[in-house]
């Protein structure tokens, strides 16, 4: 709101407080000096095809924002990646990561949505070859510099550097095709206004972006749930193989996709019924969850977000006016 | 590393600062307690008591609607609840006078870093109970901090109300009312002046004022509060006068079912 000086946000706050007196008490905000580094272990799902799996665990300063998964496949054309990740540190060691592993150049990156655990490693890869739909690079463009600013106050040093960067491909519903990939974007909405799912039409491999969550709870600042329950239920009716869920783990079938439309309903289910009993948000908040969700990760935590978010839409849509003209 | 500004501010203001000559320590042990003592809580005793209660979410999602709720309906003979954010530019959030009314208020405020948040109920005998939690302002992952209002005509909405009364079982009214408003802190940096609703007085049938709120600027935009009424089962409404710094007059009537 106020208080931080003009021009100043809390990024440009931090290194400015990097050169000063005040330094020595900022270890706190996380600035220490040594150079931060991410373990990524890729894990072969399938004959070139890899993912890293994010930590099932909130932003912070031990995970560096390493809590989304991301995806690298082989094709003919060169390396194929989906989403970057966390950071500017992240991208580049997932740019590596991919030449690695495929011994070849970078062809693709897709971005899925304009999350900043998603977007954030743009920076490490060539603008033409990171591609998306217009909608993300919409979101990108408005909320990129306050993702930033959220992102260096949760994660700390390991942002360092980083900046919001626009996808310079925008793609439409035809597939490409990269010789023993066919990759198909599925423009989709709901977890955001804009997702684009993945379906490599060779192989049946679907990366679902944040569309999919599996064993953690899904995460719903930006999001639309009625659309998305629809998105969820044309998900299921593809036929694919391998599903790769924007967080928890990639697996063949559809738990993912049945288990994200379980919790959205019963979350939505819940909050709107205590909503309408006249409960405020921490009555709310303190509601128990069914025990299916005790095997969820994050589960008390996404949902005490959730109520927040759902609960400034509903004032505004389900009281009636009562103000005297 | 969940209350990293706090301990900066400890640091800085060195050892031995806390509370030397206090009655009662604080529990929050914040540097700032005796100045908020003794500027908001003049005219009798302070005691920590645990039945005062504090709720903050554990996360904040939106620094600029953070939901706060006070509860003191376990201590009898409230008259007055005071609630104050030490670290916050505006320590003072607002005041509760609930003459006929649970010692309860549910509400949104700004914050712009990690503070403790009290609640102080002034009994009948003077003297201040007060209860209170850290509020640790770490952001919230997918989330970012709140965009920059886009509403080009305020004056279009300003004191539009949408709200709802609930007959409680035991005969009490909860209601639970938004009032559009900016709410404008007067500290922001593009210079735009204090703007504020800083009353709100809910009445029934026979006028007397049931309970008055007294709003700050760290109340959130478009403010919403819940408070339960000890409305009498034949009032029909719940009336509603709003007061903003600028002399806006904001009137609404919420209608309630009469207890059968
Ligand atoms: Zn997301």
């Amino acid at each position: 709101m106020q208080g931080l000086p003009p021009g100043m946000t809390r990024r440009r706050l931090l290194a400015a407080l990097a050169g000063t007196a005040a330094a020595q008490y900022v270890s706190a905000f996380g600035l220490e000096a040594s150079p931060l580094s991410y373990t990524l272990k890729p894990q072969q799902l399938a004959k070139g095809v890899w993912y890293v799996a994010g930590a099932q665990e909130a932003i912070s300063r031990d995970n560096g924002g390493a809590i989304a998964n991301t995806v690298v496949l082989d094709s003919k054309a060169g390396a194929i990646v989906v989403d970057t990740g966390p950071s500017l540190r992240y991208g580049q060691q997932l740019a590596t990561l991919a030449r690695d592993l495929t011994n070849k150049d970078i062809a693709r990156v897709y971005v899925t949505h304009f999350h900043p655990d998603h977007m954030f490693g743009n920076q490490a890869f060539r603008p033409d070859t990171l591609a998306s739909s217009t909608g993300v690079i919409d979101g990108i463009k408005s909320m990129g510099s306050a993702f930033a600013d959220a992102m260096y106050y949760a994660a700390g040093d390991w942002m360092r550097g980083t900046e919001p960067v626009m996808p310079g491909t925008i793609l439409g519903t035809e597939p490409e095709d990269f010789g023993d990939r066919i990759i198909r974007p599925l423009h989709m909405t709901g977890h955001t206004a804009a997702d684009l799912a993945l379906f490599d039409e060779v192989s049946g491999v679907l990366i679902a972006g944040d569309l999919v969550f599996l064993d953690r709870a899904p995460t719903t600042p930006h999001a639309d749930i009625a659309r998305w329950r629809n998105t969820l239920a044309a998900l299921g009716g593809i036929s694919h193989g391998l599903l790769i869920p924007g967080h928890g783990p990639a697996e063949p079938g559809a738990r993912g996709i049945a288990q994200t439309r379980q919790w959205l309903e019963t979350i939505e289910t819940q909050i709107i019924e205590a909503f309408d009993k006249g409960l405020d948000v921490a009555e709310t908040t303190a509601l128990a969850l069914p025990a299916w969700t005790e095997k969820i990760a994050l589960a008390r935590y996404e949902y005490e977000r959730s109520v927040m978010h759902l609960y400034a839409k509903l004032e505004a849509s389900r009281w009636p006016r009562v103000d005297v003209r | 590393m969940r209350r990293p500004v706090m301990s900066i501010c400890l640091a800085l203001l060195g050892p031995g600062m806390a509370a030397a000559a206090e009655p009662a320590l604080d529990p929050l042990n914040s540097p700032v307690w005796p100045s908020i003592r003794s500027k908001y809580l003049s005219g009798g005793p302070v005691v920590f008591d645990d039945r005062v209660k504090v709720s903050v979410p554990s996360i904040v999602e939106n620094q600029a609607q953070v939901p706060i709720t006070a509860d003191a309906r376990n201590l009898p003979g409230v008259k007055k609840l005071v609630i104050v954010a030490d670290l916050n530019p505006i320590q003072h959030i607002l005041t509760l006078t609930p003459a006929k009314a649970s010692a309860y208020i549910s509400f949104r405020m700004k914050v712009e870093q990690g503070t403790p948040v009290r609640a102080a109920a002034q009994t009948e005998d003077g003297v201040w109970h007060v209860g209170g939690t850290y509020l640790s302002a770490a952001g919230g992952g997918c989330s970012a901090p709140a965009l920059a209002r886009g509403e080009a005509r305020w004056s279009a909405t300003v004191g539009q109300a949408q709200g709802k009364v609930w007959r409680q079982p035991d005969g009490s009214a909860r209601v639970r009312l938004r009032v559009r408003h900016p709410m404008d802190t007067g500290l922001a940096r593009n210079n735009t002046p204090a703007y504020f609703i800083e009353s709100l007085q809910m009445s029934g049938s026979s006028r007397d004022p049931l309970a008055t709120l007294e709003l700050f600027e760290p109340v959130s935009e478009d403010p919403t509060v819940t408070l339960m009424l000890r409305l009498p089962a034949t009032d029909a409404s719940v009336d509603v006068e709003g007061r903003d710094n600028n002399g806006g007059i904001y009137k609404s009537s919420l209608p309630v079912a009469p207890q059968s």
